[in-house]
C-alpha cells in the first residue's frame, strides 16, 4: 500500500465519522426531511455525531465540523449537501481545519441529484438516506492523502519561429523569463516571411514582420537557435529536459556578420541550384542566405551542392573572401540539453501538395502556380523583384486563381482552410496591380469573416476583378477555338449565369489550403500530445481552452492547431504564452491526489496497462519487469486501474473497496 | 509415541485428475505416506463411511476435498468431513470454484437431464425412464443422492481453510502445502497456497508481449499456427495468464497452449472472468461498437471461455433461467 | 414516481437502479439537470467516478448481485473523453459484458450505455426516465432474493447435519 505521505494511515476497522446533512435553505429540507436522514444515518455503523443544519458550506457550518473534529475525535467525515463540483474543496478544507486529513472525507449530492429533481418528499428523502448510507460505506476505505507540489522551472522553449513563435517568445521574454526558441529552417519568419502583402491592410509583410524578427534577436532573455531541431522530450510539466540537434551551417554563427562577401567570391560564378525560400522560382549558389533580412543574418553552405563539402577540393575562396575568418568546413552536428518548465509549440503548417490535384495540371502546365509561388513573384525582393512574369517570360494577359484547392473536398482535405479567400483576393488585387492583367477568381463561397474583411472583398468588387462562383473541374491547353489555341482554358460551371464555361488564361494559380506539416504525427508524439482526426495537434478543448493540450505544460499556439490567418495566429501565440506564464509564476504545480499507483510486488509485469495511458504516465520497468506509474503525470482517470487483470493497480480515492461499499451502501435494504 | 496425523482425501463432482496429482508426487509421495495416517482416499483404499463416522470430530488433521458439489451426498461428505478434521484444504480448482462442472450453471437443471436420459443422440429410452432418487425395489428402498440445482465450490457449502489451486493443483504445490501442515507453518486462514501475483510473472514468453498490445481480432487455438516463442496474448489467442494466479510455472504456455485460468484469480479481484474483460478489451484496437463487435465475434463463448473454471464464483452465480 | 421504493413483483414494484457516471460529462449534466430543476424518477442512485473507463465489469455484476434491478453507465461521447480515449475502452468492454449479461439470463435493457456531455442535462431526465420505465416493465431481477432462494435446497441437509450430535474422543488426552 503506497501513500504518498508520511501520515500514518488512520485504523481502517474503527472509523469515528462525522455525518451533516445541509438544509440549504429551503433547497434540499423543502423536499428532503433533514431531521430523518440525520437520524437515519446516526443508527449506521461507526457515525459517531449526525447533524443537520442550515447553510453547511457557511463559516458557522464549516465551524461546527472543525469543532466537532476535535471534540468528538472524529476521523472520518461525510457531508450531504449540493454537488461535489460546488464544494468539495470547501469541505476538504474545513475537515483540514478541524485536524483531519482532508481526504477521509466523502461528499453526497442530494439536491441537485435529489431534492432539485424530483418531488414526491419520500422518494426524495429514501433517496438522501440511500446517498449518505452509501457515503458512510465508503468512507471507512478513505485513506489519509496529500496534494503532491512539483516545482516549476522557470524557463520556456518555443518550438517554431514563425509569426506564432516569434510572438509567444517575445511576451514571454517581455515577461522577464528566459526563452530558448527553436527554429528548423536557417532563418525565422515562418511563412509570413514569403508573403509580400498581407490582407486586408496589403500591409507589407516583410515591413511588420522584420522588427518582430529583429526584436528576437537583440532580446536579452531570447536564445535563438536555428537550423535545429528538437529530437528529444523527456520529463513532465515544470521539468522538461529536451534535447536539441544543431545542424551544421559550416558558418561560424557568432563571427558572421552577413556581409555576404563569401557568397560573391563563390567558384559558382552563377547560382545555379534550386532556391527553396524562392518556392524552386528561383536559383542559389551553394553558399546562400535564404533572403536579406534573415534572421539571424549568418549564411550557410548547402553540403548537397558545395563542392568542398562534396569532394573536398575546392579553391574555397568563399573563405578566403571572409575578413572574419567565419568560415568552418569542418563544422558538426552538436546535440544541446535544454532544462525548461513549459513548452509552446508553434510548427506552423504546410500548404497542399498542388500536385495531388493532377486534373489542374500543377508539375504538367508550366504556367500553372501554386500561391506560395505567387507570393514570391510579387514580392519586389523575389526572384523576378515583383515582376508577374511567366516560366517561359511572358507577360501573362490573363490570369485565373482556383479557389479552395486541397480544401473543401472530400478527395483530399474536408476543411475549410479559412485564409485562402482572402489571400486570394489579395494576390487578384496584386497581380492586377503588377500586370494589369485580367484577373479571374474561381469560388464556391467567398469566406471573409475577419475585421475589415468583408469591406476587402468589396474593395475587389470595385477593381474589375471577375467573379466566377463554381468549382473549375480542369485546367487543360487542349484548345477549341483559334482564341484558346497557347492559352491554359479552364473549364467550370458559373453556377450563376448556370452554364458550363471554358475560360482561357494565360497564367492558373493554385489557392493551395493548409493543412497539417508531413510530420506532425512525429513531432507530436516526441512530445506526447494528441492529433485531432485531421492531423493537427489537439487542444485540450476546443472552446475553453484552445491552446493548452492534454499534456500539462505544453500548449500550442497558430496554424498547427488549425488553420489561421495572422491576427488569430498572434492572438492565440499570446495566449498560448500567457497560460505559460500561468504555469511559471505559479512556480509549483499542486497535483490532485487521485491518482493510480501500481503495487509493485503484485505486478506480474503482464504490460496490459502500458498502452492506456494518454499521457505516457505508465512505463515498463525493463530492470524490474514491472509497471511503474509516474504520480506526476497520471490525471487520475482510473482507466489503468479497472484494466489491471490481477488487481494490482490502485486508484486513490476510487480503490475497488471504496466503489464496492458505495455499490453496497445504495442497494441495502 | 505420538499417532501420526490422520489425513482424508474426498472427490465430490470430480474427474479424478485431483488423485493423480497426488499420485504424481511420484517418489516424494512415500514422503508423504510415512509421515501420515491416510484414512480415507476412495480412488486408492478401501474406507467406509460408517469409518469416517466413527471417528470423533476434529480427529482427522487434515482433509483435502476436491472436486465441485453437486449432489446431496457430496455435500453430506463434505459436511461431514467439516466435523471430522481440523483442518479443511479445498483441493483443486473444481473445489476452489466450481470448475468445469460448475458450466453446468448454464442451463437449468431439467434441461440438462432431459438432454442426458433423452435427447442426446444415442440415447435409446422410449419411455423417457428417469432415475428417480428413491425407489422401492422388492421392499427395499433404495435411494440415489440429489442432484442440487446448482454447483457450488466447496466454500459455498462449507468453511475451507486453504486452497490449493490448480486443474489439477501441480505436485509442486501439493508438496509445499503437505509439507507446510506437516511443519505447522501454516499462513492466515483463507489464503490460497500459490503465489498472489499473476501468471505472466513465471511466463517465459513475457519478453515477447509488446507494450503496446492492441488487437484486432481473437483466434482459437486450433485457427491459427500458434508461435512457440511469442507471448500467446500478442498472438490473438485468449490467454487467461494476466488474470490467473501463478504457481504452475505456466506449464500450458510452455506447452504452446494459453493459460486457461484454472488457477483463479488474485486475490485482490472478486471475479475472474469480468476482470479479465476489463483488461483484454481494453487493448482492442477498434474504436466503433460494429468494428468492435467483429473483434468480439472471435470469442463465440464468452461464459465458457473466461469463466471455465470459474462460474461458481462469478458475481452473479448462475444463469437465471 | 408517487410511489415510494418498494421491493416485490407486480403492482407498486419500483425498480432500483445504480448508475455510474463519469465526472466530468454525465455527472456534470446530472448536476445541470439540477440546476435546471428538470423532474425525474427518484429510481436512479449515482456513483461517482473520474471516468466511465473506471468502471470494471465487476461492478457492474456487483451492483445487480447486491439487489440493482438495472444498471447505467454514462460516459462522454466517443472523441471528447476529458481523459482523451477512456470512454473507448469502456465500449469495447461493455460490448463484451452486454453479451456475457444476455448469457447469463439477464434481460437486455437492464444494463444501459449512455453517451450524456456534460451540456445535456435533458438527456440525464430523459434517460433516467426511460430506463426506469422499461425496468419496471421488466420486472424486479432481485438477485440477493434469488440467491436465498436458491440456497434454501442445500439449508435442509445443513440442519439435519449440524444437529448431530458431536463425536467425542473415546479416550481423553
Amino acid at each position: 500500500m503506497a501513500d504518498n505521505n508520511g501520515n500514518k494511515p488512520q485504523p481502517i476497522g474503527l472509523p469515528r465519522i462525522g455525518f451533516y446533512v445541509c438544509h440549504c435553505g429551503s433547497n434540499i429540507a423543502g423536499t428532503i426531511d433533514v431531521a430523518e436522514v440525520a437520524q437515519f444515518v446516526a443508527g449506521l455503523p461507526g457515525v459517531v455525531v449526525s447533524r443537520d443544519y442550515k447553510y453547511m458550506c457557511s463559516d458557522p457550518g464549516q465551524e461546527m465540523i472543525a469543532q466537532d473534529i476535535k471534540e468528538h475525535k472524529l476521523d472520518r467525515l461525510v457531508v450531504a449537501a449540493c454537488s461535489p463540483n460546488l464544494h468539495e474543496e470547501t469541505f476538504r478544507k474545513a475537515a483540514a481545519k478541524g485536524g483531519l486529513n482532508s481526504f477521509l472525507f466523502q461528499m453526497v449530492n442530494i439536491r441537485e441529484h435529489a431534492s432539485w429533481v424530483h418531488e414526491d418528499k419520500k422518494a426524495a428523502t429514501a433517496k438522501a438516506k440511500g446517498l449518505a448510507r452509501a457515503a458512510v460505506y465508503r468512507v471507512r476505505f478513505h485513506k489519509p492523502l496529500e496534494k503532491q507540489q512539483v516545482p516549476v522551472d522557470p524557463n520556456v522553449l518555443v518550438v517554431g519561429g514563425g509569426i506564432a513563435g516569434i510572438h509567444a517568445a517575445l511576451t514571454l521574454a517581455n515577461a522577464g523569463k528566459k526563452v530558448t526558441l527553436v527554429e528548423r529552417e536557417a532563418t525565422i519568419g515562418g511563412h509570413m516571411a514569403l508573403f509580400d502583402k498581407t490582407f486586408p491592410t496589403l500591409d507589407c509583410a516583410a515591413c511588420i514582420l522584420t522588427p518582430k524578427m529583429s526584436a528576437v534577436k537583440s532580446h536579452p532573455n531570447i536564445t535563438l537557435w536555428t537550423y535545429s531541431e528538437v529530437a528529444k522530450v523527456d520529463g513532465y510539466v515544470g521539468n522538461y529536459k529536451v534535447t536539441v540537434k544543431r545542424k551544421p551551417r559550416y558558418v561560424k554563427e557568432d563571427l558572421c556578420v552577413g556581409c555576404m562577401e563569401c557568397i560573391d567570391a563563390c567558384v559558382f560564378k552563377e547560382p545555379k541550384f534550386t532556391d527553396q525560400f524562392n518556392q524552386g522560382l528561383g536559383k542559389r549558389k551553394p553558399v546562400y542566405i535564404d533572403f536579406p533580412q534573415a534572421t539571424p543574418k549568418v549564411v550557410l553552405i548547402d553540403p548537397q551542392s558545395c563542392i568542398q563539402l562534396k569532394t573536398g577540393k575546392c579553391k574555397k575562396s568563399c573563405a578566403e573572401a571572409c575578413d572574419r575568418d567565419a568560415i568552418d568546413f569542418t563544422q558538426k552536428e552538436e546535440t544541446r540539453e535544454l532544462q525548461v518548465g513549459a513548452i509552446v509549440l508553434a510548427t506552423g503548417f504546410q500548404a497542399f501538395d498542388a500536385k495531388k490535384e493532377p486534373r489542374y495540371g500543377y508539375g504538367r502546365y508550366p504556367g500553372v502556380y501554386t500561391a506560395l509561388e505567387i507570393e514570391r513573384l510579387v514580392n519586389a525582393s523575389g526572384p523576378t523583384s515583383g515582376e508577374v512574369v511567366l516560366r517561359d517570360g511572358r507577360h501573362p494577359k490573363s490570369v485565373g486563381i482556383i479557389h479552395c484547392v486541397g480544401s473543401r473536398d472530400a478527395k483530399t482535405n474536408k476543411w475549410c482552410s479559412r485564409v485562402c479567400c482572402m489571400y486570394s483576393l489579395k494576390l487578384a488585387h496584386l497581380i492586377q496591380e503588377h500586370s494589369g492583367a485580367e484577373v479571374y477568381n474561381f469560388y464556391i463561397d467567398m469566406r471573409a469573416p475577419g475585421k475589415a474583411y468583408e469591406e476587402f472583398y468589396d474593395k475587389l468588387l470595385s477593381e474589375g476583378v471577375h467573379f466566377i462562383r463554381g468549382r473549375v473541374s480542369e485546367v487543360t491547353d487542349w484548345a477549341m477555338t483559334p482564341e484558346e489555341e497557347g492559352k491554359l482554358v479552364l473549364r467550370v460551371e458559373d453556377t450563376l449565369a448556370g452554364f458550363v464555361r471554358r475560360i482561357p488564361v494565360d497564367m492558373v494559380v493554385l489557392a493551395t489550403g493548409l493543412e497539417p506539416k508531413a510530420d506532425a504525427q512525429e513531432v507530436r508524439r516526441r512530445f506526447n500530445i494528441g492529433c485531432g482526426n485531421e492531423g493537427f495537434f489537439q487542444e485540450r478543448h476546443p472552446k475553453l481552452a484552445p491552446v493548452n493540450t492534454f499534456t500539462d505544460g505544453i500548449f500550442i499556439a497558430g496554424a498547427c492547431q488549425a488553420p489561421r490567418d495572422i491576427p488569430d495566429t498572434v492572438a492565440q501565440a499570446g495566449a498560448a504564452a500567457a497560460e505559460a506564464l500561468v504555469l511559471i509564476d505559479a512556480g509549483h504545480v499542486e497535483l490532485e491526489p487521485n491518482t493510480s499507483h501500481v503495487v509493485e510486488e503484485e505486478c506480474c509485469g503482464c504490460k496490459s496497462c502500458v498502452p492506456l495511458c494518454p499521457y505516457g504516465a505508465i512505463t515498463f520497468d525493463e530492470a524490474k519487469k514491472k509497471a511503474s506509474i509516474n504520480e506526476v503525470l497520471c490525471k487520475g482517470c482510473g482507466v489503468c486501474a479497472a484494466a489491471c487483470p490481477s488487481g494490482s493497480i490502485r486508484q486513490n480515492l476510487f480503490e475497488d473497496e471504496e466503489i464496492f461499499s458505495e455499490i453496497e451502501g445504495v442497494l441495502a435494504k | 509415541m505420538p499417532d501420526k496425523p490422520k489425513v482424508a482425501f474426498y472427490w465430490c463432482a470430480s474427474c479424478g485428475g485431483c488423485e493423480e496429482a497426488v499420485v504424481d508426487l511420484a517418489e516424494d509421495i512415500l514422503k508423504v505416506v510415512e509421515a501420515v495416517d491416510i484414512v480415507l482416499w476412495p480412488v486408492a483404499m478401501d474406507f467406509k463411511k460408517t469409518d469416517v463416522e466413527a471417528r470423533p470430530d476434529g480427529s482427522i488433521a487434515v482433509a483435502f476435498i476436491n472436486g465441485a458439489v453437486r449432489t446431496s451426498e457430496q455435500e453430506e461428505w463434505a459436511r461431514m468431513l467439516r466435523r471430522k478434521a481440523q483442518v479443511v484444504v479445498s483441493f483443486g480448482a473444481c473445489a476452489n470454484l466450481g470448475g468445469i462442472p460448475a458450466l453446468a450453471n448454464q442451463f437449468k437443471k431439467e434441461d440438462i437431464l432431459k438432454f442426458v436420459y433423452e435427447d442426446c443422440p444415442g440415447v435409446d429410452n422410449p419411455s423417457r425412464t428417469r432415475p428417480q432418487t428413491s425407489t422401492v425395489d422388492e421392499g427395499r428402498t433404495v435411494t440415489l443422492p440429489e442432484i442440487r440445482n446448482m454447483v457450488r465450490s466447496l466454500d459455498q457449502v462449507i468453511d475451507v481453510d486453504y486452497y490449493l489451486p490448480g486443474c489439477p493443483p501441480t505436485p509442486k504445490i501439493i508438496m509445499a502445502a503437505v509439507q507446510a501442515i506437516l511443519a505447522g507453518k501454516l499462513p492466515a486462514k483463507g489464503t490460497v497456497l500459490s503465489p498472489d501475483i499473476a501468471l505472466c510473472e513465471e511466463c517465459k514468453r513475457k519478453d515477447s508481449k509488446p507494450a503496446d498490445l492492441s488487437l484486432t481480432e481473437f483466434k482459437r487455438p486450433h485457427q491459427i499456427q500458434i508461435d512457440p516463442e511469442k507471448c500467446l496474448l500478442a498472438q490473438g489467442l485468449v490467454c487467461m495468464g494476466p488474470a490467473t494466479r501463478s504457481g504452475c510455472e505456466a506449464l500450458c504456455p510452455s506447452g504452446n497452449m494459453p493459460c486457461t485460468g484454472c488457477f483463479g484469480p488474485s486475490s485482490r479481484v472478486k471475479d475472474q472472468g469480468a476482470k479479465f474483460v476489463s483488461s483484454v478489451f481494453s487493448n482492442i484496437a477498434p474504436k466503433e461498437a460494429a468494428d468492435i463487435d467483429k473483434v468480439l465475434d472471435g470469442i463465440p463463448d464468452p461464459i465458457g471461455t473466461f469463466y471455465r473454471y470459474g462460474l461458481s464464483k462469478c458475481i452473479l452465480r448462475r444463469k437465471i433461467n | 414516481m408517487s410511489k415510494p421504493m418498494e421491493q416485490g413483483a407486480g403492482a407498486g414494484f419500483e425498480p432500483r437502479i445504480v448508475a455510474f457516471f463519469c465526472n466530468w460529462c454525465t455527472y456534470t449534466a446530472a448536476d445541470l439537470a439540477g440546476v435546471s430543476r428538470l423532474k425525474y424518477a427518484p429510481n436512479v442512485r449515482v456513483i461517482r467516478v473520474m471516468c466511465s473507463g473506471r468502471v470494471d465489469p465487476q461492478f457492474v455484476m456487483e451492483a445487480f448481485a447486491k439487489g440493482a434491478d438495472g444498471v447505467l453507465l454514462g460516459g462522454c461521447h466517443p472523441g471528447d473523453c476529458h481523459y482523451a480515449e477512456g470512454n473507448y475502452k469502456t465500449l469495447r468492454r461493455m460490448r463484451m459484458l452486454e453479451r456475457m449479461l444476455k448469457d447469463m439470463g439477464i434481460a437486455d435493457g437492464r444494463f444501459r450505455l449512455e453517451w450524456i456531455s456534460g451540456a445535456e442535462g435533458d438527456k440525464v431526465k430523459s434517460v433516467v426516465n426511460d430506463m426506469v420505465a422499461k425496468v419496471r416493465a421488466l420486472g424486479p431481477l432481485d438477485l440477493p432474493g434469488k440467491f436465498a432462494e436458491w440456497d434454501k435446497e442445500i439449508e435442509e441437509l445443513e440442519h439435519q447435519i449440524s444437529a448431530q450430535p458431536a463425536k467425542e474422543a473415546v479416550h481423553a488426552r
